[in-house]
């Protein structure tokens, strides 16, 4: 249900086509949300330049703080949708994989010493090995889908468990603090420009994938591999290699979803850093309102469905949810979005929607 | 096809919020408490790490028993996992620094995340006759049977570190953290400011584990004793990155605050990182008070120079304690007490200095 096939039908109303949209429920729910804070707290809206403790001019307000918050979870949806869309399944080793990322990108940084007092390698060698590390992982796990034909979930659930482990074998159990201050501007603020700069990071991504998607094949050999993967080898496409780029496309996310979060605190914590993030992902693929079994996607939808996530946690934050709460509220929200955000009852709200024009009309 | 479909976006839906927040049952490696009672859950590669952890140890025990004689105590030592945190791995340290051939002891060391691996390796160690079992229990029930063969065998266990439910008959001592005295000293100490009000951000760590409840308990208390305003009360999971989105939240939305009370390091260590954001001056002699726990090296280095007021302490040192209950009884001599709290302090600038860091830093 691509947006070009929808905006080429000529039947049906405006709100039909809207409502057939795949972007409509993930926007819709997005627009509801700031609706809800708008009506509680007016002020909510207000951005102000304030200045750092460093002195810096920065941006802050609730909706930078969703875009700067969001943008980790924005970078994995787009490997996710991809990874979905292929093998049609997920990977929940995304939480980990930035563990151990992360975690490699502090060890090159700070060799064997865990204070150091000058890091012992440029930032982007560290990061780029951890980078390369973050897609080796991504590459064992579509390898496990592709080759050995395990299912996602399954596949994924290896180093689901001993991800956060191996982070913590990287650095030897230690937890390395980074002291110098150009380390914190990844997920930080660049001196002299207030917007925060995993906002770019993540600009920088979605700008990427966009210009991937629109000059090369890999939309059409991804769907093709996920809506039918025999006819796909049929006509010459090899859908093992289309399979293990979507899981290495993601773990390229993962490395650079690892750098922001440990640049954010300067450090690691192996047990919770990007703790559960994987759900929050996938979630953010089927709030888009991609079908989790695989075949066609809608990249941006998927993205926008992190920012509402994202926009949903900081809402509740915000308004000081008791914390024994906070889950029974997400889980209420959540399961209203998906379900509507289902095909089956995306269907049934497109053809709702002719009737009453129908009726309207006698 | 569509039903399954549906079921899985549910399934997702509700994995993702059961895992989501403080309420769930996820397994929190973070927890720096002792004693947490609902850290049972299993994560399969933990499995194989511990194993590997006992084959070794027990490797090397096996090596070294021949050569040393009947002299050495037999004593098997059960642990966590050190990937759990900073805390686990001071506390192992202690442990492996203490129970060496020299000092006497041929010792087997055991590491497991769940009440089912460590309850199988000490199986393990009651068969191969063991004179002394020290316990550091991932879960405080469930060890009824283990603690019944031990006895049936002669063999005297002492808990230390966590408490499990049994009756006192079963072990010799109990070597913990006084988790409602730490938070008392803690509270105490904000008291002994006299600050002209008192606005609180209160951060807490898993809900549910004892670190949690003491020290919880006491700052409320102690708010309602003294009229303290608490305005914000969030769990953050000992997590830096969620205790960052909570404290920035509560500066987007304009509420006053003059005190940060975290639970923990890392999640006090996250709050001063959004008020670092927000230009918002912290420690010292400036608006906000920052009080953590658990004495990290980089807590008590903050105290020290100012930007921290407080860090109370956890301490993971118990081997010198069982170490002189063993000898002790080996001369005959039962500890007089069977539940020993650990000396624990608070740390502010007026008490420490760089040899309480090298001493206490975990």
């Amino acid at each position: 249900m691509g947006t070009n096939k929808v905006s080429k039908s000529k039947e049906g109303s405006l709100l039909s086509r809207m409502t057939r949209n795949q972007m409509f429920i993930p926007l819709a729910a997005l627009a509801a949300l700031l609706l809800f804070n708008l009506i509680l707290d007016p002020s909510s809206f207000a951005i102000t330049m304030d200045e750092n403790s460093a002195g810096n001019p920065v941006l802050s307000g609730f909706l930078i703080n969703i875009l700067d918050n969001g943008s980790e979870l924005a970078i994995l949806a787009i490997g996710m949708t991809l990874v979905t869309a292929a093998s049609g399944g997920q990977d929940i080793s995304v939480g980990a994989a930035i563990a151990i990322s992360g975690s490699v990108l502090l060890r090159v940084l700070c060799g064997s010493n865990t204070r150091p007092e000058t890091l012992q390698a440029p930032i982007l060698v560290a990061f780029l090995v951890a980078f390369v590390v973050a897609m080796l992982f991504g590459a064992f796990n579509g390898v496990l889908v592709a080759v050995f034909r395990i299912q996602p979930m399954v596949a994924t659930l290896i180093l689901y468990t001993a991800g956060r482990s191996i982070a913590s074998w990287v650095n030897n159990n230690e937890l390395p603090i980074i002291g110098e201050p150009s380390f914190g501007y990844f997920g930080g603020f660049i001196p002299g420009i207030p917007v925060p700069t995993p906002i770019f990071i993540a600009i920088l991504c979605l700008v990427a994938i966009w210009l991937v998607l629109k000059f090369t094949n890999l939309r059409l050999y991804t769907q093709s591999v996920g809506i039918n993967e025999n006819s796909a080898k049929l006509n010459g496409l090899n859908p093992t290699f289309i399979k293990i780029l979507s899981f290495v496309i993601l773990g390229a996310c993962v490395g650079v979803a690892a750098l922001i979060k440990v640049s954010r605190l300067a450090t690691i914590n192996y047990g919770v850093i990007a703790k559960d993030i994987e759900m929050d992902a996938i979630l953010a693929v089927a709030l888009g309102g991609n079908a989790l079994s695989g075949g066609k996607f809608n990249m941006a939808a998927s993205v926008v469905g992190a920012y509402v996530i994202q926009c949903l946690t900081t809402t509740l934050y915000k308004f000081k949810v008791p914390s024994t709460a906070l889950p029974a509220y997400k889980a209420v929200v959540v399961i209203l979005l998906v379900v509507l955000s289902s095909p089956v009852v995306r269907a049934k709200l497109s053809a709702l929607a002719p009737q009453a024009k129908r009726k309207e009309a006698a | 096809m569509r039903k399954k479909f549906v079921g899985f976006l549910l399934c997702a839906a509700m994995t993702a919020t059961l895992l989501a927040g403080c309420g769930g049952g996820s397994d929190t490696k973070e927890t720096d408490a002792p004693a947490a009672a609902t850290e049972g859950d299993t994560k399969a590669a933990e499995d194989t790490k511990a194993d590997e952890g006992t084959t070794a140890a027990e490797g090397d025990t096996q090596a070294a028993a021949p050569a040393a004689s009947g002299e050495l105590i037999k004593i098997g030592i059960i642990n966590n996992d050190t990937s759990e945190s900073g805390y686990r791995v001071a506390n192992d340290r202690d442990l492996q620094r203490k129970f060496t051939e020299e000092n006497g002891y041929d010792a087997t060391f055991a590491y497991g995340k769940t009440n089912d691996e460590q309850v199988a390796a000490a199986n393990k160690m009651i068969q191969d006759g063991v004179d002394y079992l020290a316990i550091a229990a991932a879960n405080t029930s469930g060890w009824d049977k283990v603690l019944q063969d031990a006895k049936d065998q002669g063999i005297r266990v002492i808990l230390y570190d966590r408490v499990i439910d049994a009756d006192e008959e079963f072990y010799v001592a109990s070597i913990v953290s006084d988790m409602a005295k730490e938070g008392e000293t803690a509270a105490n100490w904000l008291k002994d400011q006299k600050l002209e009000s008192y606005n609180i951000i209160h951060l807490q760590g898993q809900m549910g584990s004892s670190a949690q409840v003491g020290r919880s308990e006491a700052l409320v208390n102690m708010a309602q004793a003294e009229g303290w305003n608490i305005v914000t009360q969030q769990c953050a999971d000992w997590n830096a990155e969620t205790a960052q989105q909570i404290v920035q939240s509560v500066i987007d939305a304009g509420t006053d605050f003059n005190v940060i009370y975290a639970e923990n390091d890392n999640m006090a260590d996250g709050a001063v990182k959004a008020l670092d954001k927000a230009g918002i001056k912290h420690g010292v002699g400036e608006k906000v008070v920052i009080m953590g726990f658990d004495c990290n090296t980089f807590a008590l280095e903050n105290v020290m120079n100012g930007t921290w007021n407080y860090d109370g302490q956890c301490n993971p040192y118990q081997a010198d304690m069982i170490d002189e209950i063993i000898k002790n009884l080996e001369n005959g001599v039962e500890p007089a007490e069977k539940v020993i709290y650990m000396e624990e302090v608070g740390f502010d600038q007026s008490n420490v200095t760089q040899e309480v860091i090298d001493k206490f830093g975990i």
